[in-house]
């Protein structure tokens, strides 16, 4: 029996259970991708935006660490660079997830284990999980060039720009097999690999402040750390300039050593052993986590970490753009009537600022979302009965992750508003001052978070069941109300129905108290009627 | 008052009638044996105990009071270990133990570290790590450790190994001689037997026996198979026991334990080459005692099957008892 005996029937396995998920990967992201070059296409038509659009990438340093190189002013360049990093960080994300969750996950749960008593050789699990992932890479990539073709784009720098996607998609394909034979459980694995992708982006930012711009100030080259990351190769590659079809020997390289040692490692670790410890926590409880809030706090704490180190750096990043935003917008008309109709306000910079803090809200209430449903998901996983036959009552375990929530919000929210304050105020002048107004700015908009954390109470305490999807559901509804009600021009009825039409715009606007008022009336008769709900009810898991 | 009393309880989920009418009384101070086959409706009896479910009708008395509109207070008296444990995968085992320990109102904390040390379990390491016998084993830390006066166990050694098992005997044995109250779920005849004073069989949501073990013996007959190399003869005229099937080199019989050892003789005299004896599984006994319509056993049995008493006998002898 050879260490591959059992890969065709695992392949197809694979393909099975993923079939769903590999179908919306694959339509997707080439989906994604075509609506974004037709959106720029609208917003980038003439010469002049695009020249400004390109020197912008060129000058500013926010867009070199966000965006990558630029190649040209053509419109492949700049929707390559424009949607380089929604692209690259979904594609290498699904790889990953993929991979782990056929490897490390199948150990894991004993799948493995019941597979690998049948007739299986050793590596068998591995390379067919591989083989559907890269191959998923491949045809993503091949819908990808179609895409951008159809939205308009010229053959060889479509292929170029999807090839340069696929590549990361098989760069972090590599890295999960390795970090799933490294680490001993599927959260570990992924969030190493996840580091990597951190690491590699951090390279890859670093390598561009550094690089030096073109005498003609658009575009420049990249310096060496950018050649150590992954996701640089892919602007090196430069699709839409002057493509360089050798760096795809890069991935592939990295694919190769990835596999023979992956091959190795797990030729020598038991099955369901990682080569990493896994961590281990105090024998004893710390007191300040022995009580139904003590106990939600903790359990939110990382995540809640997570979301502030993130809105953090991009409230940041935000602000500082103020700075070259003005110049931005004296190049681009369309640019500044989107802004200018997503902000509510006359003055630009206001418009601008208030626009971001609306994004920064309902990105807010992703993490509501998020850390909330984990009062349901503790249900579901069958953690909850066992709490609740201790003297915990029902209404104060909710309201322990809803305080608990609520707190997390109100802080990042504060986060989002200071972080662009101080962005803002140490690229113009007065950082206190900015950072006291937008910290205000951005508290206003608490009150439809709470909205929606009522939502979610709501869905918890009467539609069990269908509180997770629904919960998210609300969310991208609201998400889709702010985004394209005005752009489609929807009735302001159905606007209406998002809470986040109601906050006033701030700093674009002025503030007035009756919205709020009633947001937080409503919210707290949502949050009354979910936990009566709640007490009322079955278990249900 | 008992400290659980239970009747006539029904419980229906959309279409499914999950408990149909179930009794259960269980006394202080008893170990009550709580068995069933998987789906029976062992652990929605307990969910209902416990106030995580409602009833749909029959009355439910826990410590003589209601167990959904009191149940905080309530809790503070039992300890619990479901079935399937569940946990929070970054916390550590001791963190789970300390925090049940916390929200019950308290543990007692060399009792808990004595528990770590004889069912051998690692404090330190998380629960996702754990495997379900490991997850299991922290509940019944959790449990034993709480200063309680009841325990609610639902089939708490589904995945401990043989040895562990046998120190969770010795533990739910010294806390029933402090006086303590345990309601044990199983679907595993002999743990129930090892452990239990008084015993309520429970099938598709209805009590069919209760009553004390002995009271039950005649449930618990062992199967034995053999082949000889001398014809079998005179079987039936042997006392307890009854042939299932006999051929002239070999039989399946049932024999009630105290008749074994004149089985076993009778049987030597025959020249024995192979000889397999089993207990048989509460699946089997269901099967042949309570099986509805025809029974695939029984239609198997040419030779001289013994009906039992049926269910509807037996169970109204064990109701007149009380
Ligand atoms: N939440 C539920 N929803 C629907 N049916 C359920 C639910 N819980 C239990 N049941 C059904 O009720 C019956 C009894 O289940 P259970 O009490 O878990 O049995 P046991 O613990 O004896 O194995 C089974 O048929 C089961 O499928
Ligand atoms: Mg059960």
């Amino acid at each position: 029996m050879s260490a591959l005996t059992g890969t065709g029937s695992l392949t197809r396995l694979v393909l099975r259970r993923d079939r769903v998920m590999l179908g919306l990967w694959l339509l997707g992201l080439p989906l994604l991708a075509a609506s974004l070059a037709v959106s720029m296409a609208d917003i980038y038509g003439g010469d002049q935006e695009r020249i400004g659009y390109a020197t912008t990438a060129t000058s500013s340093l926010v867009a070199r660490v966000f965006n990558g190189p630029i190649h040209g002013t053509s419109l492949g360049a700049v929707v390559a660079t424009e949607s380089f990093l929604t692209l690259a960080v979904l594609t290498a994300l699904l790889s990953t997830f993929a991979v782990v969750r056929h490897t490390r996950q199948n150990e894991e749960t004993g799948r493995a284990e019941l597979l690998g008593s049948s007739v299986l050789g050793r590596h068998a699990l591995l390379t067919a999980a591989l083989l559907v992932v890269v191959g998923a890479n491949l045809l993503a990539a091949v819908g990808l060039a179609v895409a951008l073709v159809a939205a308009g784009l010229p053959v060889t720098g479509s292929v170029a720009a999807a090839a340069a996607i696929g590549a990361i998609g098989v760069s972090f394909t590599a890295v999960a097999a390795v970090t799933a034979q490294l680490a001993g459980t599927s959260r570990g694995a992924n969030a190493l690999a996840a580091a990597a992708l951190g690491a590699a982006f951090a390279l890859r930012a670093l390598g561009d402040v550094l690089g030096d711009a073109n005498p003609d100030g658009i575009g420049f080259t990249s310096a060496w750390p950018s050649w150590l990351s992954p996701m640089g190769w892919s602007g090196q590659l430069r699709p839409f300039g002057d493509e360089r079809w050798w760096v795809l020997l890069l991935p592939a390289g990295l694919l190769a050593v990835a596999v023979a040692v992956a091959y190795r490692l797990t030729d020598r670790r038991d099955l369901g052993a990682g080569l990493l410890a896994e961590r281990r926590g105090p024998a004893v409880a710390a007191t300040r986590m022995l009580s139904p809030v003590g106990l939600a706090w903790h359990l939110h704490r990382g995540t809640l970490l997570g979301w502030v180190v993130g809105i953090g750096l991009v409230g940041f990043a935000m602000g500082v753009a103020v700075d070259e935003f003005d110049d931005l917008i004296a190049e681009n008309a369309a640019a500044a009537e989107m802004i200018n109709q997503f902000g509510g306000g006359d003055v630009l910079v206001d418009a601008y600022l208030s626009a971001m803090l609306a994004i920064f809200a309902l990105t807010v209430g992703a993490y509501v979302v998020q850390a909330l449903l984990r009062a349901r998901t503790e249900e579901t996983d069958g953690i909850l009965e066992a709490v609740l036959a201790t003297s915990v009552n029902r209404i104060t375990w909710l309201g322990g992750h809803l305080l608990t929530t609520v707190l997390g919000a109100t802080g990042l929210v504060l986060v989002g508003g200071i972080s662009t304050g101080l962005g803002e105020g140490l690229a113009t002048g007065d950082p206190v001052g900015r950072m006291l107004a937008l910290a205000g700015a951005a508290l206003v908009r608490l009150p439809a978070l709470l909205v929606l954390a009522g939502v979610v109470v709501l869905l918890i305490g009467l539609l069990p069941r269908a509180a997770v999807p629904l919960s998210w559901a609300a969310l991208l509804l609201f998400l889709l109300l702010g985004q394209l009600g005005t752009v489609l021009d929807l009735p302001q009825r159905v606007l209406d129905l998002s809470p986040f039409t109601h906050v006033p715009a701030v700093p674009a606007t002025d503030v007035t108290a009756l919205p709020l008022v009633v947001l937080t009336t409503v919210a707290a008769v949502l949050v009354t009627a979910g936990l009566a709900g709640y007490r009322r009810r079955d278990l249900t898991t | 008052m008992g400290v659980i009393s239970v009747s006539e309880l029904v419980k229906t989920f959309g279409g499914t009638r999950a408990l149909d009418g179930l009794d259960l009384r269980v006394e202080a101070g008893e170990v009550h044996g709580f068995l069933g086959p998987n789906g029976a409706g062992k652990s929605t009896t307990i969910r209902i105990l416990l106030g995580l479910l409602r009833h749909d009708s029959g009355t439910v008395r826990l410590f003589d009071a209601d167990p959904w509109r009191d149940a905080v207070s309530l809790h503070r008296r039992l300890a619990y270990v479901p079935g399937d444990v569940n946990l929070w995968p970054n916390l550590s085992g001791g963190e789970a133990i300390d925090l049940f320990g916390a929200l019950r109102g308290g543990l007692d904390r060399n009792r808990r570290d004595a528990l770590l040390r004889r069912f051998e379990l690692d404090p330190t390491k998380k629960c996702r790590a754990y495997s379900k016998g490991n997850r299991q084993k922290v509940a019944i830390v959790a449990a034993l450790a709480a200063d309680v006066e009841l325990l609610v166990l639902d089939e708490p050694t589904s995945g401990l190994d043989p040895l562990m098992e046998s120190v969770f005997q010795d533990e739910v044995r010294r806390f029933s001689r402090a006086g303590g109250t345990v309601l044990l779920s199983s679907h595993v005849l002999a743990e129930v037997e090892a452990l239990c004073d008084r015993v309520s069989i429970i099938r598709e949501g209805r009590t069919v026996e209760s009553g004390t073990l002995t009271e039950l013996r005649h449930l618990t007959r062992t199967s034995v198979t053999v082949e000889t190399e001398r014809p079998l003869t005179g079987l039936d005229r042997l006392p307890g026991v009854n042939p299932v099937e006999v051929g002239d080199h070999h039989a399946h019989l049932e024999v009630e334990p105290q008749h074994l050892a004149a089985l076993l003789s009778h049987l030597l005299s025959f020249g024995v080459r192979a000889l397999t004896s089993t207990p048989p599984t509460l699946e089997e006994l269901f099967l042949r005692h309570y099986g509805p319509g025809p029974d695939p056993a029984a239609t198997s049995t040419p030779v001289g099957a013994v009906a039992p008493a049926g269910p509807a006998g037996a169970t109204a002898d064990r109701r007149g008892d009380r």
